[in-house]
Order: structure tokens, then sequence, then C-alpha cells
């Protein structure tokens, strides 16, 4: 699986899921600077990563989807190809309408870094095919405008596929850390190709760093692209 | 023309720069030197004692006088930090003065030629009832958290104390901590003449100028009005310089970096020719500005941020220049380095100043006048208070104790992905990738300690920063300081800024840490009160062998718990007798540098030698904080059993020194006590981790029972409840 990492000026995960793409998982990974473009069939995973691309001064993301690499990633998704928008990444891709709804400042005004648990909500996408409906996964957030909104007739219920939830996973309001629509945590879009997340699972891969529940969708991801090879060998 | 005074010249000041020059300077030149030989550019008060602190070691590649410390870590590594303040900017804009904190210690670290990694806050407030305490404390905060977030690099340590004292100047130091490869790592001394100054980054604005001297000077009513001398901070414009001066710092061809802070371009210059008596020709036309109509002066002190000065090796500025623009930022040639050893500024093809730049950069020093002031009684006669477990629930809560996470979890503290052990603990850890190694970092200071004894308190807080490095597995390697005082021309000042040196230097030689960088804060007092001496420790340990990390939480039912070092009953300064007794001037605990470094020595072999599950330095609160600390990290109970004559309040919160409180299985203990044995340090076993309750009991009667989920709940939750109160 040949892989690309966005970097636009600000990005600061870049290099996080770079090294997990390519020293976690041993896949081919590339950067690719903002104001380059690619075909379309040239990688299998784009990741756009977390940071804060041209600083997030007017709105997050609101930049950063006029970068020219964006046609390119636009033009993957329309493909078929992974695409993984981490955070800032998650930003970029609903003010590119990659991804319907929009993210907004958290309910309490502050940036906040704590892990959370997010609940499988569905798991017939490649992100998540190796994890169960109900399954609950803990992982790092760190974001100032991760609450996320969309209005019910844009939305289609089985878009969601994660939302924030206490450690039994219990969908509650406790457990929902920036005030986001239905602890909605992580959004896909129709076709199922193209993932937003709030949460950092690059963050959580490595056993040194005590979690390591973001494999899990790294490894799905994995797993369902050989199978697609497969079936397409076939 | 102004007068003498105006600029903050004294006549013999004044009468120096006659007899170097051998003619009056012109304004632009009296303007540079003024503001160069302001207190925070110059340390003229400070340097002759600081020269006593100790500076070398093995792994020590540069000490004090660059930019920022330098440590060998192996593996052609280098770890490079530095801690500064930004305190008067901060007392009159909280939120600016806080980011631009964070973004000048950063480009000191990036002028090494290293990777910013970590940044560590520590922070001083008055009481946070108070509602412009509660202004200054959010707008801080939230300042870090603007800036540290977005150029990605975690804030992953630090403390805050809370104390009147610092009602109107609340101390704001900031640490940075780099990792470089030596053979890209950047010293002036390889500065030569010929070679351009290309200067990169923000544009050049009129924001910030007579920030230098704004600082050296006490806060008055008028310091409101001194709002402008406070920069405005762009972090999304660091970040990008952060990428691009890594990228150039592997070019041989760029042969030193300095970064734009105090006094701007004249100090940059400055600083770069006077270190290798060489000088500097600029040419000010050439500077790119924000605004027309700026004057000389105004582009050579501009104190603009998210700027920096790189010497380049002449015919290569075009290979640095194209990785600038990649990253969409500025470079522009704006003169060399001379052979004549004069600073000379152009402007419109003018000469507007031209004078030796070592007279810059070396202002006449200062003497001290210290007088000794009178010690407080050693101890005094308290009541005992009827029910210690209230006082127990107390201490907890008290912001000084309480887990700062309402803090913390507003700051990015995992970018990176690095980091092993996250604030809130003894020592913050980042793993080093591609190594087996990792590094452990913390910064400390008790401030009480220090206002009645700045000798032992300066020790304690070198021992303490030690301490919390030792207990995760770290071999500490250097520190940094940021001294926070008062108005240095006053004698007891002067005293108390003399007895933090010495304390400093004793411990620091004692257990063989030297120094490496660091910063002075004078004149942090307002009218009406003064700061109380705080002499931050800012410190990095090497863990060779990452799997080998300890941490503070209990982790096991059935582990024995152990404290390493005296049951002692110190009676003396502690927050118990603060917060209940009302009593603050009595004298710190007792500090035995000896036993300490026995102590440290004993523990960290326990934790190589892979005999701990868990380690904790016991400091404000003692012992009874201590213990439920490490069941609230580890969500698990304890019940330990003290046999002992002692006062039960001091044996419980006394916060007597050199003592760490570990857990380990039971057929480990031998060997831990044969290892005590061998060092002469004092053991006990206090009794086990078990349950979901801490049970602590005195001679057979319990003193504390109370069920860990409340006792994390009271810990947990107080800061935030005291700021939304």
């Amino acid at each position: 699986m040949r892989c690309a990492v966005v970097v636009f000026p600000g990005s600061n995960c870049d290099r996080d899921a770079f090294h997990v793409l390519k020293n976690v998982f041993g896949l081919d990974c590339h950067y690719v600077f903002h104001e380059d473009t690619f075909p379309p069939n040239e990688f299998d995973l784009i990741v756009l990563p977390g940071g804060f691309s041209f600083g997030d001064y007017l709105r997050a993301g609101a930049i950063a989807r006029f970068s020219p690499v964006m046609e390119s990633v636009r033009e993957a998704a329309n493909r078929g190809k992974f695409v993984l928008g981490i955070c800032n990444g998650f930003q970029i891709l609903t003010e590119s309408k990659l991804l319907p709804g929009a993210l907004l400042r958290n309910k309490n005004l502050k940036f906040v870094c704590k892990d959370v648990h997010i609940k499988v909500v569905n798991n017939a996408t490649p992100f998540t095919c190796l994890l169960e409906r109900g399954q609950v996964l803990r992982m790092p957030i760190a974001h100032g405008e991760g609450r996320y909104f969309v209005s019910k007739d844009e939305l289609k219920e089985d878009q969601i596929v994660f939302q924030y939830c206490d450690e039994r996973g219990n969908v509650t309001e406790d457990s929902n850390p920036n005030g986001s629509f239905l602890n909605i945590a992580g959004m896909t879009n129709e076709r199922g190709n193209v993932l937003g997340l709030m949460p950092h699972p690059e963050r959580c891969c490595e056993e040194i760093l005590v979690n390591t529940d973001g494999r899990k969708i790294f490894e799905s991801l994995i797993t369902h692209f050989v199978r697609r090879q497969e079936h397409e060998a076939n | 023309m102004r007068r003498i005074e105006d600029y903050g010249l004294s006549q013999k000041e004044y009468q120096h720069i006659l007899e170097t020059l051998a003619r009056e300077p012109n304004d632009v030149e009296i303007a540079m030197i003024s503001v160069m030989w302001s207190e925070h550019c110059s340390y003229k008060h400070s340097k002759s004692s600081l020269r006593r602190l100790p500076t070398k070691g093995p792994r020590v590649i540069q000490g004090p006088g660059e930019n920022a410390g330098v440590v060998d870590i192996g593996d052609g590594l280098a770890v490079v930090f530095k801690m500064e303040s930004h305190n008067h900017p901060s007392a009159v804009e909280p939120f600016h003065g806080a980011a631009t904190g964070v973004g000048g210690i950063v480009r000191d670290v990036l002028a090494m030629g290293a990777r910013p990694i970590a940044l560590l806050d520590s922070l001083r407030f008055g009481d946070l009832s108070e509602p412009r305490v509660k202004y200054l404390f959010s707008g801080v905060v939230s300042g870090i958290s603007f800036y540290g977030n977005c150029i990605g690099v975690p804030t992953i340590a630090g403390e805050i104390y809370f104390h009147p004292c610092y009602t109107q100047n609340p101390l704001v130091n900031v640490m940075c901590v780099g990792l470089a490869e030596q053979r890209h790592l950047k010293f002036s001394k390889a500065v030569k003449s010929g070679a351009s100054l290309l200067l990169v980054g923000s544009l050049t604005g009129r924001d910030g100028i007579g920030g230098a001297s704004f600082a050296s000077e006490t806060l008055s009513e008028e310091s409101e009005s001194k709002r402008p001398c406070v920069q405005i901070a762009d972090p999304f414009m660091e970040k990008l310089l952060i990428e691009a001066c890594v990228e150039a710092a592997k070019l041989d061809t760029v042969l030193t970096i300095q970064d734009l802070g105090a006094a701007g371009l004249t100090s940059a210059c400055s600083e770069i020719a006077a270190k290798v008596n060489k000088g500097v020709r600029i040419d000010l036309s050439r500077v790119s500005v924000r605004e027309k109509g700026m004057s000389p002066v105004e582009i050579l002190l501009s104190e603009s941020q998210e700027r920096m000065l790189l010497v380049v090796e002449r015919g290569e500025e075009e290979r640095v220049e194209s990785i600038f623009k990649k990253w969409g930022l500025r470079a522009a040639r704006i003169g060399e380095v001379t052979d004549d050893g004069f600073f000379t500024a152009l402007y419109d093809g003018k000469i507007v100043a031209q004078i030796p730049a070592a007279l810059l950069t070396q202002a006449p020093l200062v003497e001290l006048d210290p007088t000794p002031v009178l010690l407080s009684p050693s101890c005094v006669e308290l009541p005992m208070p009827r029910n210690l477990e209230e006082v127990f629930l107390e201490l907890l809560a008290s912001p000084n104790i309480c887990s700062k996470r309402y803090v913390f979890e507003q700051y990015d503290h995992m970018v990176g992905i690095d980091t092993v052990v996250r604030p809130g603990h003894d020592a913050a850890v980042l793993r080093i990738k591609g190594t087996s190694k990792a590094l452990a970092m913390t910064a400390e200071c008790n401030p009480f300690y220090c206002s009645v004894d700045p000798y032992v308190g300066a020790q304690i807080a070198v021992c303490e920063a030690a301490r919390n490095l030792i207990v995760v597995g770290a071999e500490p390697l250097a520190l940094t300081d940021c001294l926070n005082f008062g108005d240095p021309d006053k004698p007891q000042v002067a005293y108390q800024f003399e007895m933090t040196i010495d304390g400093m230097r004793d411990a620091a030689t004692a257990l063989n840490i030297p120094v490496v960088s660091g910063n002075v804060s004078f004149y942090n007092e307002t009218e009406a009160s003064r700061v109380h001496p705080t002499p931050i420790v800012g410190m990095v340990g090497l863990i060779e062998d990452a799997s080998r990390i300890c941490s503070a939480s209990f982790k096991n039912p059935g582990d024995v718990i152990v404290l390493l070092g005296p049951m002692s009953d110190d009676q003396r300064l502690c927050e118990y007798t603060r917060l209940i007794h009302k009593i603050e001037h009595v004298l710190p605990p007792k500090i035995d540098l000896e036993l300490e470094k026995r102590v440290q020595r004993c523990c960290l072999n326990a934790i190589k030698d892979g005999l701990l599950n868990s380690a904790h330095d016991l400091s404000e609160g003692g012992l009874a904080v201590g213990l439920a600390e490490c069941c609230i990290f580890g969500g698990i109970g304890a019940v330990c059993e003290l046999w002992n004559d002692s006062r039960a309040d001091f044996l419980l919160f006394g916060e007597g020194q050199s003592r760490i409180l570990v857990s380990l299985v039971e057929e480990n203990l031998e060997r831990l006590i044969q290892l005590a044995k061998n060092e002469n340090v004092p053991i006990a076993v206090l009794g086990r981790v078990t349950g979901d309750r801490l049970v602590v009991k005195l001679n057979g009667r319990k003193l504390i029972d109370q069920p860990v989920r409340k006792i994390k709940e009271v810990y947990e939750s107080s800061l935030q409840r005291l700021v939304n109160q």
C-alpha cells in the first residue's frame, strides 16, 4: 500500500503519521507538499494530518482547502482511494466538502488534550473492517475546534463511524468532550473511502506509548486493501 | 536631545561610553547602547555572581554563553535546552506576554541547530480568589496553549504555585528542550568575516520597541501604558521558521544562527560579532518593514517576533533563501560580518551608527551590595488539629498541591508521539525515536522555602528537580535556571540573590549536575510587594534503556510500600503550616546533600536493576500526600502502618527532604534493603498496595481512611473549582 502524508504549512502531526505508517506498519510512505499535485492512481492512502494549517487563524482548514494538492486528493477520493483526515485533516475535509458538516469551536471554548473513548458505530468501512460494532477504543484527542455539526438532512446514519462514549460504550453527554452533535467523533463519506476523525489513531500505535488501540484502524485499512487486491486479481 | 537618565543610563555609564568612543554618541547609538545595557540584555547585576555556578562536565558540549546549553546524550545526538522568563509582559498583557515567551525560548533552541521537542512552564500567580489573578491566570494559560499547540511542540511538564506576593507580578518562565544531531549544531565560533547576514521570518514592525528596558524596571501604575512594549505572537510564522531553520541547519554553509529577541537586530548582530571579535555592517534599508516611515532606531530596536538571523557563507545565500522561500518566508541579505570590530548601520546609503560591537555587549558591571536578612525561627509551637483526615483532604485540595490537570489538558502534550510519561507526574518522559533511549524533564522550585532561607531553598530546588528525574529512572544530565527576584539594587534582594547562587552552586556541585544555561529576571516587584526569591530549576535527565521507565503510580495489589530516606517528623515550614496554621516564617526543611546523593543513587540503582514497580518523590504535603498521589495515579488503594512517637501531623505532612516512596514485589525487598544498606540509606517498610481505599494508621490508630475514588475527586477537581468560583 503506497501512502502519502500531505504537508500543509502549519501541519504538525505529519511526521507522526509518517512515522507510524513507515516504521510501525512498514508501508511505502511519502510526504506530499501542499503546493504539489499527483496523479489519482499514485497513492492508495492519503493522510491529511493534524495541526494548524495556515495557522487556522480564519477557521480551521478554511485556507488549506485552496491548496493545489486538494484537487489531487479530491480526484483520488473519486477513484475510491482511501483518504484519512485526522483532526485538522478532518476539518480540511469538511471545508473541502469531501465530508458533510462542519467542525466548530469546542463547547467550553477551550483546547482539550486527553484520552477519550470512542465506540465503533459502523464497521462496514475499510477503516473499521477488523473491528466489532459497539467495540470501544481508547484514543487521544487534541483540538480546539472539534465540535462536529451537521444538519439532519445532510446526514445519513451509516456515515457515522465513531461516537464518543464512556469506558463501557454508553454514548453520554459526560463522555462528549467538545459538544459534538450526536457525540460524533468520526465520519465517512457515502462511498466509505474517506474518513474524518477527531481522535488521533497515530498517537496510540506503539507499546511504549502504552495504548495501541489506534493500530486497529490502520490494520483494518491494510487488510481491506489486501483483500481488495486479491479480489481484483481473481 | 533626551537626557542621559531618560535612556536609563547612569552618569558613570555615560562616561564609559564617552571614553570608549572618544566622542559623543549620536541619538541612534545611545538608544542602542541604552537598550543593550538594560539589565535584561546585559546581566550587569548578575554576571559576576553567575560565574560561581559549576558549568562543566564530561557530557557538556556547550555551557552558558550561547543561545542555549548543549549536552551529549550519545549516538551522535545532543539535547539542547534553556529556560527564560516573560514576567513583565505577562503582567500587563497575559495572553500575548505568555505566548511570546514560548516563542522566544523556542527560537533560542532553534538557533543552536536543534529541533524543539518539548516545552515546560513554571508559573506563579497570586490568590485565585482575586478577579485580576483569575484574568492573569486564564490569559497566561490560554497564551501558552495558543502558541505551543500551534507550533506542534508538546508542553509536557511544569509547575504552578499561588501566593499573594505574585498578585501584581506573576511569573511566567518557559523552558524549551531540543534534540539535535551533533554534526548539525551551530555555534557562534564558526562566524567569519565576509559571511552574509540573512534576516528571515516576519516583517519588522514597531511592536515591542523598548521591551528589554521595560523588563528592567519595577512594575508600577504606569506599566499599563507599556502594553505596546509587549510583542504580538504569531505561532504559525514560528512553525514555519522551525521547519525552515531545522532544514537550513543541516547545511554546513549556514555558519551560525541567532534569534532576534530583546533589543532585536541590535542584540542579534552585536552578539554574533562580539563573541568572535568581529564587526558587522548592515543596511537598514534592506530590512523588510511592516509599515512605512520606520526610523533607523525603530528598525534596530524592534522586537517583532518570529525573526532569525543566519550567518551564511558568502556565495551560498541562494541555497539558504530557497529553503525559506519554500516555507513562504522572507529571507533578506541585510549585511555582512566584518573584520573591524564595529557595529556599522547604514540607512539610505548613510552611516547612522558606528560603535564597537563589544561596547554593546559588555555593559559595565554593577556590584551588588547585599545585606544579610535575619532568619526566622527554626520552629514554633503549633496546636495539634483535632481531625487529621480533614487536614489531609484540605491539603489535597490546596492549589499548590492539587492536580494541574485543568491546565495541562489545555496543552497538546502528545504531539510528536514521544510522550511516554505525561504531565502531572514527578517528571515527564519522551522516548527518542530510533534509539533505545528516553529523556526525562522537570522544572521545580518551592518559593516558600526560598523566601525564608534562599540558600537552603535553592539547594532544595536543585535536589528536588534531580529527585524528580531519578524516580522515573533517569540520570540527571544538566540544569538550566530562571532566577526571578526583585530590584537588585535593594540590599535584601541582593542578599537573596547571592544566597540563592551559593545554594544552587553547592547542591549542583554535590550532585554533579552542571548548569548549562539560564536567565535572570530582576525587578519583579511593585511599590506594594515583591515576589519571593524564585529560582526555578529546569533539569533534563537521560534514560539509557527506555524499557526501564518507572512512574509514581502504584501498580499491583500485594506490592510492598517502602520509604527510602529518613522517616522524619521535620517540624519546619511546609504546606501544612502555611495552609492550616497560617505560619510562613519558620525555617524550611533541612537538607543534607550527602544523604540526598545516597538516596538518589540507591533509588536509581534499584530502578535500573528492575526492583521497583513505582517510585515517587515526597515533596509538598509530605508522606500522606505522596501516598495519596501514588494511589490516585494507579487507581488502587494502600494500607500503611507507622510506629513512631513523633507528632502525628508532622509525620504525615512534614516535608522532610531526601525521601522517595517506592513499591515493589515482596521478593525484591531483600535486595532493596541490601542496596539501601550499601548506600547507608534509611529504609522503612510502610505497608502494602491493596484494595480501593487509602488507610494510614499510626501506632495502631487509624488517621486516614478514605476511598481512592474520593481523594482522586478532591485532588483533580480543586483547581477548576477555584478558577470558576
